[in-house]
């Protein structure tokens, strides 16, 4: 890609909020940035491994409820419970990772939904993780590191750190070993087997990863909204926002997912914000039309002929 | 072994026959062009509305209803076979995935747009009053929810094991060349697959829609028996969709019974992903 492209991009990302300073706007720039986080985490195994999890709302689930949980039994800031968060998604993502990514195609993405229905299931009837109530976070803030605020400029930067970090492992990723390996077992797993690629182990090691990072995300709406129940944080809708906020921009692509998000989060902000609760079902009609279109003329994503026009005028590509 | 159990037993099997019935269009879809299709429970939520619409609108009941579901649905499956289907096919799976998932939106926020999130239930009275068959009670609206879905799966069946176009949607199945070379025109019957496979959704939903509660998200739990049933009876088995629906009603009654009904959905999911994990080999065998 066009080594311009990141002083500009990453200007534009931090004036955005002087420029668009109502409330509102910051508002939906930090959610920009949140979901983004979200999509780019499941963007190393569902774009560049071609591994297409419907369920990762259960590694977004561990984030926020172990963001929350920490403070509930521990008194910790949610952000203090972090790692925590992070750590039961790695043993999680290990645990059904090993079964299940020896399912190809379809069989992953059916198997991936039920574990995310199961575990959804599971903790609606737990009750020291609040069952269908949910866990809060701190009513009143008790320390500036409980992250509470009532602007969302600081978490629109707390935000834009946390994408930056997600992008470079994940442009880290892609120009090492690891990121070839995957992208060859998405082209073709028997094929890359046949030359050497331990194709099993990288496969989980990307999961993993993945699964961190998207708990990652799932602590920072835990910090932000202060609240998760199992359909906010564990609902099918999680796991499909991710995939399909991903797969609009460009599923493998690097910034794909945040140019997906950039599109839908405005969508469903504004739409909700004008048609009110009782025209909510008319976003996600939106959403669907969408998603139907996209996967109907432009199955790569739009951001894939923008980079195949660049690439044209410019001559052959140097990356 | 207990009469109440007997009766849970024999309520399992009826409700089976219904799954059986619209998990056999699924298998079929699958059999046919290697395509899941993860609006298939909403295709069943629709057929629900329309039964619901055909009783608000003129009073009719399941004699009515049934008929209208299946040429409603059959017609929206036609429509989304040539409209979408036909051109996600040949794509990358991602784009599969994403066809079926944005159209399972679509239906799904329809439905709760059009007619609200609220659970409704037709009136009682539409198919009343029990039947005693011996020992057993059982409500007439789920003896004939069972009945009729075991007849349809079982001309399903028929269809597709003893007729010509049953014959020819096998050859396309098999090798689409080699049954263009033969003069079948592939696209021709994969359109009768979707059109055949969504009627058996809107007479499922019109079947059930008697003693279930109807509402929009109720697609996302059908879509998941649909799921389990054929993966449990293999890809592309009608036969085996029968026996894995008739098996999961039994089970889902039998733990709802046994340890509460908010369990029931946990033991079928967990069922779910541990065929999954244990019988990967039987399962890919199309794949």
């Amino acid at each position: 890609m066009n080594r311009a492209v990141w002083p500009i991009l990453g200007l534009i990302l931090l004036a955005y909020p002087f420029v668009f300073s109502t409330p509102f706007q910051q508002r939906l720039g930090a959610l920009v940035l949140l979901y983004a986080t979200g999509a780019s985490a499941w963007n190393i195994v569902g774009g560049y491994a071609g591994l297409i999890s419907v369920g990762h709302a259960v590694f977004f689930g561990c984030g926020a409820y172990g963001a929350l949980a920490s403070y509930q039994y521990l008194g910790l800031p949610p952000i203090g419970g972090l790692p925590i968060g992070v750590a039961a998604s790695v043993f999680i993502a290990a645990i059904i990772g090993v079964p299940t990514l020896r399912l190809s195609g379809h069989y992953f993405s059916m198997a991936t939904i039920a574990v995310a229905e199961l575990m959804r299931l599971v903790v609606s009837n737990t009750e020291w993780l609040g069952g269908a109530q949910g866990l809060s976070g701190p009513p009143v803030p008790r320390t500036p590191l409980d992250l509470s605020f009532i602007s969302a400029l600081p978490y629109y930067y707390l935000f834009l750190a946390v994408l930056t970090a997600v992008l470079a492992l994940t442009w880290q990723m892609e120009r090492r070993r690891i990121g070839y390996y995957l992208r060859a077992i998405s082209d073709s797993e028997r094929a890359a087997r046949s030359l050497g690629a331990a194709a099993p182990r990288y496969k989980l090691y990307a999961y993993m990863l993945s699964a961190a990072l998207t708990a990652v995300a799932g602590a920072m709406y835990a910090v932000m909204f202060g609240f998760v129940d199992p359909e906010s944080g564990l609902g099918i809708l999680v796991s499909v926002k991710m995939l399909i906020m991903a797969a609009l921009g460009g599923a493998g692509l690097l910034l794909g997912p945040l140019v997906g998000a950039a599109i839908l989060v405005p969508l469903e902000e504004i739409s909700n914000n004008l048609l009110g609760g009782a025209g909510g079902g008319l976003t996600f009609v939106a959403y669907g039309a969408i998603i139907v279109v996209i996967a109907r003329f432009q199955p790569g994503g739009i951001l894939r002929p923008v980079l195949g026009a660049l690439h044209q005028r410019k001559g052959p590509a140097k990356t | 072994m207990s009469s109440t159990l007997i009766q849970v037993i024999a309520g399992g099997l009826l409700l089976g026959a219904v799954y059986a019935l619209f998990s056999s269009g699924l298998t079929l879809i699958w059999g046919m062009m290697n395509v899941i299709n993860f609006a298939h429970g909403d295709f069943v939520m629709l057929g629900m509305y329309v039964a619901f619409v055909v009783w608000t609108l003129m009073g009719g009941g399941p004699a009515a209803a049934v008929p209208i579901a299946a040429l409603v649905l059959a017609s929206l499956g036609i429509v989304c076979y040539f409209s979408l289907i036909r051109h996600i096919m040949r794509g990358p799976m991602l784009a599969q995935i994403l066809g079926t998932f944005g159209l399972a939106l679509l239906l799904r926020y329809s439905a709760f747009w059009y007619f609200g999130a609220s659970f409704r239930t037709l009136p009682e009275t539409l198919v009343g009053g029990t039947l005693l068959i011996g020992p057993l009670r059982i409500e007439s609206s789920r003896l004939l929810a069972g009945v009729v879905a075991l007849l349809v799966t079982a001309c399903l069946h028929l269809i597709l094991t003893r007729t010509a176009l049953g014959s020819r949607m096998l050859a396309v199945a098999e090798d689409a060349t080699a049954a263009e070379l033969m003069g079948i025109r592939p696209e021709r019957m994969q359109a009768v697959a979707w059109g055949l496979a969504a009627a058996a959704t809107g007479i499922a939903g019109a079947l059930i829609a008697n003693f279930f509660y109807v509402a929009p998200s109720v697609g996302e739990t059908l879509a998941i028996v649909a799921f389990v049933t054929v993966s449990l009876g293999g890809f592309g088995s009608v036969p085996g969709a029968l026996v894995a629906g008739l098996l999961i009603g039994v089970i889902e009654s039998v733990s709802a019974y046994a340890i509460g009904a908010i369990y029931k959905d946990i033991v079928v999911y967990t069922l779910f992903v541990l065929a999954l994990w244990l019988r990967p080999q039987g399962l890919m065998g199309k794949a």
